[in-house]
This record gives C-alpha cells, sequence and structure tokens, in this order.
C-alpha cells in the first residue's frame, strides 16, 4: 500500500510538524477516510470514479446560494462515498438511510463515534 | 442530487459514516484491521519528512536532482516513496527568477506519499479560488512576501499530475548534512507558500 519508512520522533530529523496540523479534526472524518482508503484498495472503486464524486459534492457546496454550514471537507468526502458505494452497488441509498437511522436511535450516550479500539496486536 | 444525498441530509455526518462502516463492514467489503492500518499511518508515518527528504537530497545530489525533475515519480520511487496519489509527480523548481506555488483548484489532489495528507487551507475554497487569481496577494497574506522582480507560477494539481516544489536551498548551509538539511525543509515551502530558512 503505502510507502512508510522508519524516522525520528524527536531530534532535526523528525517529521516537521511545528507548521503542521491535526489530520482529523473528529473520529469520523478518519473513519471515512480509511473507509475510502480500503475500498479502493480492494478495488471496489477507482481513484476516479471517487474523485469524480468528491468534485462534485465539493461544487454542489459551492454551489448553495445560501450556504446551510461551514465547509467540511469530509462532509463532501463522505458524501461522495456514499455516492460511489451506491453507485457501484455496494450498498443501497435505502441502506444506509435506514441504518443511520437506527443509529441516530440508540440510547443517549450511545451516539458518538464509539467502540473503534479494534486491537492492534498482530 | 439523488437519492443518497437527499435522505441523509439531516442524519449527522457522524451516523452517516458510522452506517456506511457497519454495512460494509458486515458485507465483508471492508475489514476493519486494513481500514485501522491505513489510517495510523497516514497519522503517523505519512507526513512531510518524506518530501523533506527528497528536497535535501536533491540540494545535496545534483544526478537525483536532475532525475527528480525528469521523472519525480520514478526518482522519489528510489527513496521507497510511493503510493495512492503519488503517481505522475511533477517536481517543479524554485529559483531567484521563478517561485513555483502549487494548488487543486477542483479540489484537493496533493502528494500524499511526500507530503501526507493535505493541510485545511488547502481544502478551502478561498485559497483555491485566489491563489490562482491573485497569487502574490494570497502568498503576502501567508506571510511569504517575495521579490517584485520574481515571477510567480501557479500549478493546478489534477488526477493526472500532482505537482511538488524543489524550494530554493538557503544560503549559508553549505556544511549541512543530508538529515540537518531535511530538517530545515517545511511542508508549506514543497506547496510553495513559503520558503526554506536555515
Amino acid at each position: 500500500m503505502t510507502a512508510t519508512i522508519d524516522f525520528d520522533i524527536d531530534g532535526p530529523a523528525a517529521p516537521p510538524r511545528s507548521n503542521g496540523e491535526l489530520v482529523f479534526e473528529e473520529p469520523w472524518q478518519s473513519r471515512a477516510f480509511g473507509l475510502v482508503m480500503s475500498l479502493h484498495e480492494s478495488g471496489a472503486f477507482t481513484w476516479e470514479e471517487f474523485r469524480a464524486e468528491l468534485i462534485s459534492a465539493i461544487a454542489a457546496w459551492e454551489e448553495q446560494e445560501t450556504p446551510s454550514e461551514e465547509y467540511s471537507y469530509y462532509q463532501c468526502w463522505v458524501t461522495a462515498l456514499e455516492q460511489v458505494t451506491v453507485h457501484n452497488e455496494l450498498v443501497t441509498s435505502d441502506d444506509l438511510a435506514g441504518r443511520a437511522r437506527d443509529l441516530a436511535l440508540r440510547p443517549a450516550g450511545h451516539d458518538h463515534d464509539h467502540d473503534h479500539d479494534h486491537d492492534h496486536d498482530h | 442530487m439523488n437519492n443518497a444525498q437527499s435522505s441523509s441530509d439531516r442524519i449527522p455526518i457522524n451516523l452517516r459514516t458510522e452506517a456506511l462502516e457497519q454495512l460494509l463492514v458486515e458485507r465483508g467489503l471492508v475489514d476493519p484491521q486494513v481500514m485501522d492500518t491505513f489510517i495510523k499511518t497516514y497519522e503517523k508515518d505519512v507526513g512531510p519528512l518524506n518530501g523533506a527528504q527528497v528536497v535535501a537530497k536533491a540540494w545535496t545530489d545534483p544526478e537525483f536532482k536532475q532525475r527528480l525533475l525528469d521523472d519525480g515519480t520514478g526518482a522519489v520511487a528510489e527513496l521507497g516513496f510511493k503510493g495512492p496519489q503519488g503517481e505522475h509527480l511533477v517536481v517543479v523548481e524554485n529559483s531567484s527568477a521563478v517561485h513555483n506555488v502549487v494548488v487543486c483548484t477542483l479540489c484537493s489532489c496533493y502528494p500524499w506519499p511526500l507530503l501526507g495528507l493535505p493541510p485545511a487551507w488547502y481544502k478551502d475554497p478561498a485559497y483555491r479560488s485566489r491563489v490562482v487569481r491573485e497569487p502574490r496577494t494570497v502568498l503576502n497574506e501567508m506571510g511569504l512576501e517575495l521579490p517584485k522582480d520574481t515571477e510567480i507560477t501557479v500549478w493546478d494539481s489534477s488526477s493526472e499530475v500532482r505537482f511538488f516544489v524543489l524550494p530554493q536551498r538557503p544560503s549559508d548551509t553549505e556544511k549541512f548534512s543530508e538529515a540537518e538539511l531535511a530538517a530545515l525543509v517545511t511542508r508549506d515551502a514543497m506547496v510553495g507558500v513559503a520558503q526554506v530558512s536555515a
């Protein structure tokens, strides 16, 4: 998959984080990112298919006359992921909406990004 | 807009994402371990240091620099940097006459294997539209004042080509090792919204 190298965390060779910023502002953003990377790697869609959906989701946001909320890149990312998974018949839009509504009905305290502590020990 | 969008507009984004993850995992289309590895890798391992190493090597090895300018993707693969969004890398070199700056006007194309994921400002509609129209003003606002006679070239990344800026080596760094040079190079310099200083 990705190129990785061993580099120092501290000292002169550490990544220049001083001008960096958090990659993900909220947990759902990293989940959405990981979903796209996994599906792309397994061949569920091509990068170009996803990118085309991302461009149109961003364009749709920009074309709103009165934006309902602040621009969120990862919100467009999720919309693009929904479009490409529905289009490629991995899920249906009814499945997605139904599952999300079920999740919204969970008792209070269970409606946050939860339980993503998968075992990393192997 | 089709159904996937309109039927989910009022559902909070975190739940839409969770619904996607649950359904895709249940159907065996996504392996949670693979997904977590991707997230961890991009959060922790892939970052601008990769690009900084490429720049430092180009500053100290003229033959590598020539290969980098001729075939960016091939040259950075020599250092082990490859992966999604690293294909079709084109390296543009700054000089005192020309300063290069990179944008993706349509979305957020960016050389991930070299720089990690793009920062928020790179994805922002304001940067994407304004840097093309008024690059000098945008660079000034980001803290970079260039001499008036330095020409500014704006490169629009796309799925076909990802641009990467080779900054100018700062003066008084003749005695620096490659590692010491790499430590000077910032992400912003490799996008072209900053210069490298010693």
